[in-house]
């Protein structure tokens, strides 16, 4: 008798189960309360907040007790979405030409900012990730220490700092006149100039860092092999290098770009008063103006505007956790 | 193989962009120590503005509020980051897991307006209905822990990936429990990342302007809403005070953290090297 019994030695895994090769960590019950916990907490705190906005941008503004009108309404009993906020973002008035508000301006600004504020970081972030990358390996972990350190001390005092840096009286101006570059101050402070200064120097860190993460990795005997079949140190680094490092160079751009077009702080701190950007908008509109269902619309139409570039980005990556599996 | 290039140019380039970095840190420990209202000119060695900053009573009262805030978030944040993280790496398939996912990466993504905004409009929302929150430290926290939960999953998240789960696996022939798998394997092996994951949301939250300013309350000011209030109207060099000695703080904590974290690893790598030999 030589087939194949199990023997009775051999007991079954353990109550555990393997689920297609991976380990189980806790039976159902466990399960249950670990996805259940944070899953409440993100559908109360992060779901149904959401939800509340896109409502809200669909219903008529309301008095100062009542911010907005219920979406039924109590004579007809009917459900009534109002698109009005939605069109008012884009259209001033009835008969006003599509496109030309100060919203949709706001919206351009916004996104063009962010784009050289991006565009700024890269030029500076690359070399100086890039030469991090290429440092002996002993001094590499001080050096990115260095790059966190402004990174986690407060992000408000350090563009409050630009505000003295950059004033009329302030040290640059000063600084620049004793020099005899300059005869009288000229103005930095509260332009697009100081406001993108301010932008890239938060954002340089979020360039840097996905930037070091690909540039150390790759192998730089490669680009030996083109110097060896006599490429130019310029074309190598062009046609070698930066093709590499194209993962970082996304990530990078899409870490400063993202929360550029939403910034708040820095443009209110350091912008130009006549320079509206986005969030700023919807500031204004909700505390100032009062108009909750329009701040909620230009707030869902942001956020369609990030969201967008984002896809392109997942669907180029790919969702991390799903990419190691 | 270095060209001159790369020699130089490269020292050059990372000394410029470190100045860019330091100097508005250099500037405000220069002048915090200056004995007038001058932001050009250094006209003595002074503490005045040091003293005025133990006397400053908003900036000391929205010092402890974040202080306070900021360690709540920071518990709130690494605990619910840990289980978020865990459900992300551990459980390929669950009902809603694409909602998920999205749900806990999207505060990275969302622009601190939106989310401050959408919060408020639950909190007003909630109060109509229940009268019940008010607006105050408890809705700050909510607030920063959904944003700290985020960034301290995204830590938590890569070092759960890259642990090697044969350990467990061990474990659990041995005949461990899950329970005991996780507090007794797991846990230790990902507690260097919840600590981060802790730091990052404590650091996120005792900065918060935007999220703070849309859910305090009356008379409830967080520090960064004190300064942000300052800062729009001027130079005061009691900031550059309190600048000051969060950077000096900062530089201890940051220092210290990555000693430890530097010993750790050799540690653990003698170890490992120990248990090889046999």
């Amino acid at each position: 008798m030589t087939t194949a019994v199990p023997s009775p030695s051999l007991t079954p895994p353990p109550t555990p189960s393997h689920q297609g090769g991976q380990v189980a960590a806790l039976p159902m019950p466990g399960k249950r309360f670990v996805i259940g916990v944070p899953y409440v907490w993100l559908g109360v705190f992060f779901l149904l907040p959401f939800l509340i906005l896109v409502y809200i941008s669909f219903v008529d503004m309301g008095n100062d007790i009542h911010p907005f009108k219920p979406i039924w309404d109590s004579t007809s009993g009917l459900l009534t979405l109002k698109y009005e906020n939605y069109w008012s973002i884009f259209k001033e008035s009835e008969d006003g030409a599509l496109f030309k508000t100060l919203y949709v301006e706001a919206y351009l600004r916004s996104i063009w900012y962010a784009l050289l504020t991006a565009a700024l970081c890269l030029g500076l972030g690359y070399p100086f990730a890039y030469f991090i990358a290429r440092s002996p390996a002993s001094v590499r972990p001080a050096l990115l220490m260095m790059v966190m350190l402004p990174f986690w001390t407060s992000f408000l005092l350090r563009v409050y700092a630009w505000k003295g840096i950059l004033a009329d009286q302030g040290v640059l101006n000063q600084l620049l006149m004793a020099l005899g570059i300059i005869h009288e101050p000229i103005q930095m402070l509260y332009t697009n100039v100081s406001m993108l200064v301010g932008m890239t120097y938060v954002y340089l860190p979020f360039m840097v860092l996905p930037l070091y993460a690909n540039l150390v990795k790759m192998d730089f005997r490669l680009l030996e092999a083109a110097y060896d079949l006599g490429t130019t140190p310029f074309k190598a680094f062009w046609l070698v290098t930066v093709p590499l490092s194209k993962a970082g160079i996304i990530a990078g751009f899409m870490l400063v770009f993202i929360p550029s077009v939403g910034e708040f702080v820095i443009p209110s701190l350091l912008g130009g008063p006549e320079n509206i950007m986005i969030g700023r908008a919807v500031w204004d509109e909700m505390f100032t103006a009062n108009n909750w269902p329009r701040a909620s619309a230009l707030a869902v139409v942001m956020i369609g505007l990030i969201v967008v570039p984002l896809a392109v980005y997942y669907h180029y990556t790919g969702d991390p956790a799903e990419r190691k599996a | 193989m270095k060209t001159w290039l790369e020699k130089n140019f490269g020292k050059a380039w990372m000394a410029v962009v470190f100045v860019f970095l330091y100097l508005p840190l250099m500037f405000m420990v220069v002048f915090s120590f200056n004995s007038t209202r001058q932001d050009a000119n250094f006209t003595g060695f002074s503490l005045r503005w040091y003293e005025a900053l133990t006397r400053d009573t908003k900036i000391v009262e929205g010092f402890w509020l974040s202080l306070k805030v900021a360690a709540v978030t920071g518990v709130f944040s690494a605990v619910l980051g840990t289980f978020a993280a865990f459900v992300l790496v551990r459980y390929r398939r669950f009902l809603g897991r694409t909602i998920f996912s999205g749900m806990v990466n999207a505060p990275l993504v969302m622009p601190e307006v939106v989310i401050g905004m959408s919060l408020l409009l639950l909190m007003v929302g909630a109060q109509n209905a229940f009268g019940w929150p008010q607006r105050g430290m408890l809705t700050i926290i909510l607030g920063h822990t959904l944003l700290g939960m985020a960034y301290g999953m995204v830590v938590i998240q890569s070092r759960l990936l890259e642990m090697d789960r044969r350990i467990e696996e061990a474990a659990m022939d041995l005949g461990a429990r899950p329970h005991q798998v996780f507090f007794l394997i797991t846990l230790p092996n990902i507690f260097q990342a919840i600590l981060a994951a802790f730091l990052l949301s404590f650091t996120l939250s005792f900065d918060d302007v935007v999220i703070s300013e849309f859910l305090s309350g009356p008379g409830v000011n967080t520090l960064p809403q004190v300064i942000f209030g300052y800062a729009r109207r001027g130079i005061n060099p009691t900031i550059y005070a309190a600048a000051t000695l969060l950077i000096a703080t900062v530089t201890v904590v940051i220092v210290s953290y990555s000693v430890w974290v530097a010993r750790q690893t050799r540690k653990r790598e003698r170890e490992m090297a120990a248990a090889m030999r046999g």
